[in-house]
């Protein structure tokens, strides 16, 4: 099974460019065997929208 | 007359003056994350104070005067970064890395303490008093060379062919920077805020 460091490196990357098949099935395959990933994953992609918010937002969030 | 949204209370030119006033820091600070420079961290909100000030017709009420200003100067930040293209690699280091061997063990799975845990109310968040002090102080924790090419990504939304065009990086080198950038990110928020159920607390 792929790591949980490579999982990281292709979840991330999944938000800036296209995966390949097997990057998004080796992928897909880790996170249905590993939860810290899943949760790692949703975060990340929580993160991606709240930084969309922030440029928007002025830093003191009035 | 000018007007927001959430209030409906005419804005007067002493108002927008006196709240232009406040925000210029904020802006200078997001500006020199952006570029690197204080000086023309300055010029740059100069310009985008007094595009904001002479085009204040322009502005609809639909948004909050500071969110408008904000998005000018972003404006003026893209253009910035797609012209000035070599000159900002000035102080740049694609080896301003942070560390994250402290996550994984030898064989690269999660180390039990750095294991993402579970997230209070995400949504909620970015609504309450504190979540963007703690947020900007994330960002601003990492290495200075990631932090650019996080914002740069992430909060000016640029494509990373194009922030490795402007800083002269390899994709790869962008794609490891994001990666470290956002693995940090995720466990300093989680430390921060989204791991304390009292930050969450509904009133």
């Amino acid at each position: 099974m792929q790591s949980c460091k490579r999982a990281t490196e292709l979840m991330s990357q999944q938000l800036d460019r296209e995966l390949s098949a097997s990057e998004k099935l080796g992928l897909k395959m880790h996170l249905l065997m590993c939860r810290h990933c899943r949760k790692c994953e949703q975060q990340l992609g929580i993160i991606h929208q709240l930084c969309a918010r922030r440029g928007d937002t002025p830093p003191d969030g009035e | 007359m000018l007007s927001e949204s959430t209030n409906r209370t005419p804005l007067s030119e002493d108002d927008v003056q006196q709240r232009l006033h406040a925000l210029r820091p904020r802006l200078q600070a997001f500006a020199r994350l952006q570029l690197g420079d204080e000086t023309h961290a300055e010029d740059l909100v100069q310009e985008a104070l007094i595009a904001a000030w002479e085009g204040l017709e322009r502005f609809s009420g639909n948004a909050k005067l500071e969110t408008w200003v904000f998005g000018i100067l972003k404006h003026k930040l893209v253009d910035e970064i797609r012209h000035r293209r070599r000159e900002q690699t000035t102080g740049f280091d694609p080896d301003d890395l942070p560390e994250i061997d402290g996550l994984f063990n030898p064989r690269a799975h999660w180390l039990p303490a750095a294991r993402p845990q579970k997230w209070h109310d995400p949504e909620q968040a970015c609504l309450q008093d504190g979540f963007w002090q703690v947020f900007d102080f994330c960002v601003l924790h990492l290495p200075n060379s990631t932090a650019r090419v996080f914002s740069m990504r992430e909060l000016m939304g640029l494509e990373t062919a194009e922030i490795c065009a402007a800083l002269d990086i390899s994709e790869q080198n962008c794609w490891v920077m994001l990666h470290r950038a956002r693995l940090k990110l995720r466990a300093c928020l989680e430390n921060g805020w989204f791991g304390k159920e009292e930050n969450n607390a509904v009133v």
